[in-house]
């Protein structure tokens, strides 16, 4: 009886065994279920040797100049006209222009203020599902499928750079999925960043403000000391915006 | 003192049915309201993205802070030993569990996606407050009704109090937790400060306290049921005596402010604003649920149970205008990341004296739905289980009673 039982046992451990060998292989490294148009192949993963970030001048910056807002609302799809029902205050807004003027001096300056994909972001700390979360490459973002809209990530943003969606939403971008009752924010244009070519591509914002020919938005590796984006840092002073928080942001100012 | 008899309500009378009747038709209006708000998104409601919160946060977390101040009243009898208040224990921590149910119910259906509600019982980020709180909750309900039983099991009753001792301190946690989700914010003003918790455990005291004794004089007189002066004193008291502590903490959170240079604008804005806050906080929050209720506890009028109910409402409602001050009037002071610089111009309103939010009749039904499911299940409970006893009078209740 026991004979029976122990060899019973060690056909199905045989079965077991094979099955997980099996299961192992179909979902063995690089062998993908699931794959993405276009994006960044899973053999090249995304790794914290790089860290995305980007200095902005604000003397550079035009005052009444938007060529980075409107780049930024058609590249991921924020001006399709779908937020029609959403009163101004409760339309997406990823990138805004702000002017400012020093209280005590009169000084002027413009400058674009986005999501500053801090290394400590309080949006990630707060997010109670994870949705919020931010890459090995510095880039914080909004998981979609398990935002839950309970909006505690735009109560503990700094800098207000978050959006919530308010309706229904239509005619999306392809590269990126939005939804009714999550929220979001910059992506830095991820889906550039992803892309599987040999060339660094900028967000949108960063080349409409080039085109414009203002140059005030450098985009780049902040751990790749031979990036443009390092040596201007390196050879400038910049500030991070609400620096006292100590939230190390990817994104710096020059001029503030 | 007599052995404590407790007896489920009739429930046969047509006052009894007109209560379920307009309560039912408030939490109908409530899903109602869920329903047009989740259907079209939030666009229909007052919020935006500057202010992100608006009234159910108000009601959630009023009903929320309320419902482990109503556990107060158990805790009492079972850890602190007062005899006296061990009949109200059942009572309290039904009580409790009603409140509970009704503030998570709001804050669950003014989530963006609340059809995800199984995505925030699986997925958990352990440094989020919230994840925490998510856990306190659900933690709350499973440690009260543990405690409820072994208070009405009498095979249990050697387990009885280190079951409340269990609560009182889960109570602590959870309200710390509660406090703490504006406590921890560092970003805005407001906030940010670890007076935070140690407030909203206070108010908790405060707002249940109110409640119980509010809903505990109105049943018993619905009900006919003797309810006698000798604990209706000893409750009224301390109510008081938490009146005056929210008081207190409240004065501390704006000293501290006003002599911290940073913090001048958010306290003028509060204080000496032109907003609705402003009113709010001196007229609602300090005069209506402060100043007038201990007027009225610590004098003659308190005596008689009809002040005394008016005292207890006032509360709520100052309690209501507080949790509005701390939740709205937070997010309409906008963020300061420009020291020393003013904004002349932004597309996302950023600077400006404040931000105006003016709440949907959906949002605000919402809110106060909740408060009828809390009174929907307290009213239910009593009707099927022994929650209530028969008699509150001095001789049942007073060991010192004559008679």
């Amino acid at each position: 009886m026991s004979q029976e039982i122990s060899s019973k046992g060690a056909s199905r451990r045989k079965f077991l065994g094979t099955s997980a060998a099996a299961a192992g292989l179909s979902i063995a490294p690089g062998v993908s279920l699931v794959s993405v148009a276009e994006a960044k192949p899973l053999d090249k993963s995304i790794s914290s040797e790089q860290r995305w970030g980007m200095l902005i001048d604000t003397n550079k910056c035009a005052k009444g100049c938007s060529a980075c807002v409107d780049a930024c609302n058609t590249e991921n799809g924020l001006n399709t006209g779908d937020e029609q029902l959403s009163r101004q205050g409760q339309k997406a807004q990823w990138i805004r222009k702000v002017d400012l003027r020093d209280k005590l001096t009169g000084h002027e300056v413009s400058l674009p203020l986005m999501c500053q994909h801090c290394e400590n972001p309080p949006c990630v700390d707060v997010c109670p599902t994870g949705a919020s979360f931010k890459r090995e490459d510095g880039v914080v973002l909004v998981d979609k499928h398990i935002c839950i809209g309970c909006r505690y990530c735009m109560m503990a943003c700094p800098y207000k750079a978050r959006s919530f969606i308010h309706e229904e939403l239509l005619n999306q971008v392809e590269d990126v999925p939005r939804g009714k009752g999550t929220v979001e924010s910059c992506t830095l244009c991820v889906h550039r960043i992803d892309e599987d070519t040999n060339e660094q591509r900028d967000p949108a914002c960063a080349d409409a403000c080039n085109t414009a020919g203002h140059k005030a938005m450098v985009f780049g590796d902040l751990k790749d000391a031979n990036s443009e984006l390092s040596k201007q840092l390196k050879q400038h002073s910049s500030k991070a915006i609400r620096a006292d928080l100590k939230l190390n942001p990817g994104v710096r100012y020059r001029g503030i | 003192m007599k052995k404590t008899n407790y007896l489920e309500i009739e429930g046969r009378s047509n006052g009894f049915l007109v209560l379920l009747g307009i309560l039912g038709a408030i939490v109908l209006a409530g899903l109602g309201a869920f329903y047009f708000m989740e259907h079209n998104g939030h666009y229909v409601t007052g919020m935006d993205n500057q202010i992100v919160w608006g009234m159910p946060h108000v009601f959630a977390v009023f009903l929320i802070v309320a419902a482990s101040g109503a556990l107060n009243v158990a805790s009492i009898g079972t850890v602190f030993g007062k005899a006296i208040y061990k009949p109200l224990g059942r009572f309290s921590t039904l009580m409790a569990i009603a409140l509970l149910a009704g503030g998570l119910m709001v804050l669950v259906l003014d989530l963006g996606r609340p059809d995800r509600l199984v995505v925030a019982m699986t997925y958990y980020n352990f440094k989020s407050i919230f994840a925490w709180n998510i856990i306190l909750y659900n933690g709350f309900f499973a440690v009260t009704i543990v405690y409820i039983w072994m208070m009405m099991e009498k095979k249990m009753v050697r387990y009885y109090r280190p079951a409340g001792i269990v609560a009182f301190i889960w109570r602590l946690i959870l309200t710390t937790g509660t406090g703490s989700i504006f406590g921890f914010l560092v970003a805005r003003s407001a906030y940010d400060a670890a007076i935070m918790a140690p407030m909203f455990i206070i108010m908790s005291f405060s707002f249940g306290l109110a409640i119980f004794l509010l809903v505990l004089m109105l049943g018993y007189q619905w009900t006919d049921r003797p309810l006698g002066d000798a604990i209706v004193r000893r409750l009224k008291n301390l109510l008081g005596v938490f009146v005056a502590a929210v008081m207190y903490f409240v004065l501390a959170y704006h000293l501290t402010n006003l002599y911290i240079t940073e913090h001048h604008d958010v306290e003028k804005f509060i204080l000496t604003g032109e907003s609705i806050h402003t009113t709010l906080f001196w007229v609602m929050q300090i005069l209506v649920g402060g100043v007038i209720p201990l007027a009225i506890i610590y004098s003659k009028l308190g005596n008689c149970r009809k002040w005394l109910g008016l005292a207890t409402i006032l509360i709520i409602l100052g309690g209501l205008a507080q949790m509005y001050v701390i939740i709205i009037g937070g997010q309409a002071f906008p963020l300061d990341m420009f020291p020393g610089m003013e904004v002349v111009n932004s597309s996302f309103a950023d600077g400006g004296s404040y931000h105006d939010y003016n709440p949907s009749l959906a949002e605000t039904v919402l809110g106060i739905s909740g408060i009828a499911v809390a009174m929907l299940i307290i009213t239910l409970g009593i009707r099927v289980m022994k929650f209530m006893p028969e008699s509150l009078a001095d001789e049942a209740v007073d060991p010192h009673a004559k008679g």
